[in-house]
């Protein structure tokens, strides 16, 4: 009966009930979405950070990282491949990399970018370039000619699929080294900055080309999960003692992605908080409004014996249906908002430019996070019944007969 | 054998800046199955009398036993567990809870004394039927007349088998034929059932059903004719 008399009660003042649901509802809806939104865009910045040939670890010579030029190499990739077959786990991805800046040319334009030597069947399955050709073809492991740029790149030099591409780069011996690559494919990708920067050879042609013998610029690896990049880092780090190497995760390796996500965590928290608080207020308010306007009745049932505590029961089981209620129908909304969202995407191509800044995706795919859902539903259940305790408290130490004179 | 007695309770209240002295120095016994009026104009103390007997209030003087429990020694706690299942009150404004029904606001006493469901339906519905309210068991308050209101309040003070039930004007807001009919049903009550009835009234109907009345003049006994004095029934 308590609940009969509870759900009875709050539909007293329809409404005044509409009202606080309504606000509880957009509350909640809000922060599932908002919540949803914020993670679907980290979301991207990681996958994009990463798939963009940083992978969730990377293993470099020292020095390599500040100062990325050809002498910075690793010399001997045979011991460290030992060492990771031995310390990664068994479905890590990891392929090896020539990386250096350089300079290509067409008979029109010139422009620096970075030459990616790589190995082509492993790296299609670490980084995006496997699935980004969208004209021509991927690299083969014996194209020694061959090279793929990106979109923008083959725009801004006039050129096109089977057209020649200079490119030039300081080689082992610090003499500069030129040779003319065919473009065999042109590549897409999330953001136009990559279509500009990369341009991939295989690792062969590359060693080639600078002089280099088995000698790598980085090891990128991929593990199934970003979460166990720190752990595996850890073991990678114990079992390459020597000082020659340097191994990042991803979070090293990205310092604005990660300082962005945890700005989209304090934006989330923040939220939270924000609309928490205006939602406490209408709570507080309307739960006030209920008890004063029921005073008599306290008073009431007080006098028939009805002790403190069992008022503060009644009330607060009064704000457990209305919070309830909202949050089941906000969370309903927030569901289907990012359900209908999330197959299309939000296009906000107009801000791409500063998008890409921060390595954002012209498309925010909105994502679900449970443990942001939980934490929204326990915010505003748990606080939602804390501030309800005030106007319960409230009428609960009123004497019977004061509350029944109550005007 | 005495089921309320008070003795020497004084109440003043503070009004602003003035202090009334609302009941002075009263004294009573009143005897288990009695059915007793204290009567008197507006503003004489019977109401206070009535609150500082079922706990509501608290005299600054005195001391009031009921049904040998000592109301001076109790705390907030123990006064409201006396009330529950010691006293039943009725008002003038019948005081229903509007949401639940006859049946429910019977009920709703003895869910707060714990009585499982079955018997809390079995108990109201046979204490309405007593008091004439067969078949209205699921009617709201707003649906029943001011004399039916007030007959689920009778029974709703009834239903918990109070020592004592409490009554202050309970007809003043009713018609002179429905007043009658609600008086009789709580004097069968008080017959079949032995429970005391104290009421505070200035309605000359319950005084003359009263088998004894006590009049009270500024918050003083001006005349108490004792038991069996005053019944024209």
């Amino acid at each position: 009966m308590y609940f009969k008399l509870a759900w009875r009660n709050i539909w007293r003042a329809p409404r005044r009930t509409a009202v606080i649901l309504i606000a509880v509802i957009i509350g909640v809806w809000s922060m599932a979405f908002l919540g949803a939104l914020m993670r679907g865009i980290s979301d991207q910045m990681v996958r994009n950070g990463i798939a963009t040939l940083t992978g969730h670890i990377q293993i470099h010579h020292k020095g390599y990282r500040s100062d990325p030029v050809i002498e910075n190499n690793m010399a001997k990739p045979s011991v460290i491949e030992k060492v990771m077959r031995d310390v990664l786990p068994a479905d890590a991805l990891w392929t090896s990399r020539v990386r250096v800046n350089a300079v290509a040319s067409n008979a029109r334009h010139s422009s620096g970018l970075t030459l990616v030597g790589i190995h082509p069947l492993s790296e299609a399955r670490i980084s995006f370039i496997g699935e980004a050709i969208s004209q021509g073809r991927y690299l083969k492991p014996n194209d020694v000619l061959g090279i793929v740029i990106g979109k923008v790149l083959a725009e801004d030099f006039e050129t096109e699929l089977g057209k020649k591409l200079v490119l030039m780069s300081q080689d082992k011996d610090q003499e500069i080294a030129s040779r003319a690559f065919r473009i065999v494919g042109i590549f897409t990708a999330e953001m136009e900055a990559t279509e500009k920067r990369f341009a991939f050879v295989t690792i062969s042609a590359a060693q080639e080309m600078l002089g280099l013998n088995k000698e790598i610029s980085e090891i990128s690896i991929k593990l199934s999960s970003y979460k166990e990049a720190n752990t595996v880092a850890y073991g990678l780090r114990s079992a390459l003692w020597s000082s020659d190497y340097e191994i990042h995760t991803w979070q090293e390796l990205l310092p604005l992605v990660t300082a962005v996500l945890g700005m989209y965590d304090g934006f989330i928290f923040l939220w939270f908080l924000v609309v928490f608080i205006a939602m406490g207020f209408g709570i507080v308010n309307t739960t006030l409004m209920a008890v004063f306007e029921r005073m008599r009745e306290f008073g009431l049932l007080k006098a028939l014996g009805m002790k403190p505590w069992w008022i503060v029961r009644q009330v607060l089981t009064e704000s457990f249906f209305l919070l309830v209620i909202g949050i089941i129908i906000g969370n309903g909304i927030g569901l289907w908002t990012v359900s209908a969202l999330s197959s299309n995407g939000i296009d906000l191509s107009s801000l791409a430019k500063g998008m890409e800044f921060v390595g954002m995706s012209h498309i925010i795919y909105p994502a679900f996070y449970a443990k942001d859902m939980i934490t929204a539903n326990l915010v505003v259940f748990v606080l939602g019944l804390l501030v309800s305790l005030y106007p319960a408290i409230k009428a609960a130490r009123f004497t019977p007969l004061q509350a029944m004179t109550h005007t | 054998m005495y089921i309320v007695e008070c003795k020497n309770i004084t109440k003043t209240y503070q009004q602003g800046n003035v202090a009334v002295q609302a009941v002075r120095g009263i004294s009573l016994l009143i005897t288990k199955g009695s059915f007793v009026a204290l009567a008197g104009p507006s503003g004489s103390g019977k109401t206070t009398i009535l609150n500082i007997i079922g706990g509501l209030d608290s005299p600054d003087a005195g001391e009031v036993i009921l049904d040998g429990n000592y109301l001076s020694k109790m705390n907030q706690s123990e006064l409201a567990n006396l009330r529950l299942h010691k006293v039943g009150f009725v008002f003038q404004a019948y005081n229903l809870i509007p949401v639940l029904s006859a049946l429910e606001n019977v009920e709703y006493v003895m869910l707060l004394q714990g009585v499982d469901t079955i018997e809390r339906q079995d108990r109201a519905k046979a204490i309405l039927d007593d008091v004439g309210l067969e078949g209205k068991y699921s009617r709201r308050p707003a649906e029943l007349s001011g004399g039916q209101q007030q007959r689920v309040a009778v029974a709703r003070a009834l239903v918990s088998n109070p020592s004592i039930v409490l009554a202050d004007e309970p007809t003043a807001n009713l018609d002179s034929g429905t007043g009658l009919a609600l008086l009789k049903i709580m004097k069968e009550m008080n017959e079949k059932r032995n429970v005391t009835f104290l009421f505070s009234t200035h309605d000359h109907m319950v005084m003359d059903h009263a088998r004894r009345l006590i009049q009270i003049r500024d918050g003083q006994v001006a005349d108490d004719q004792g038991e069996e004095n005053t019944d024209a029934s």
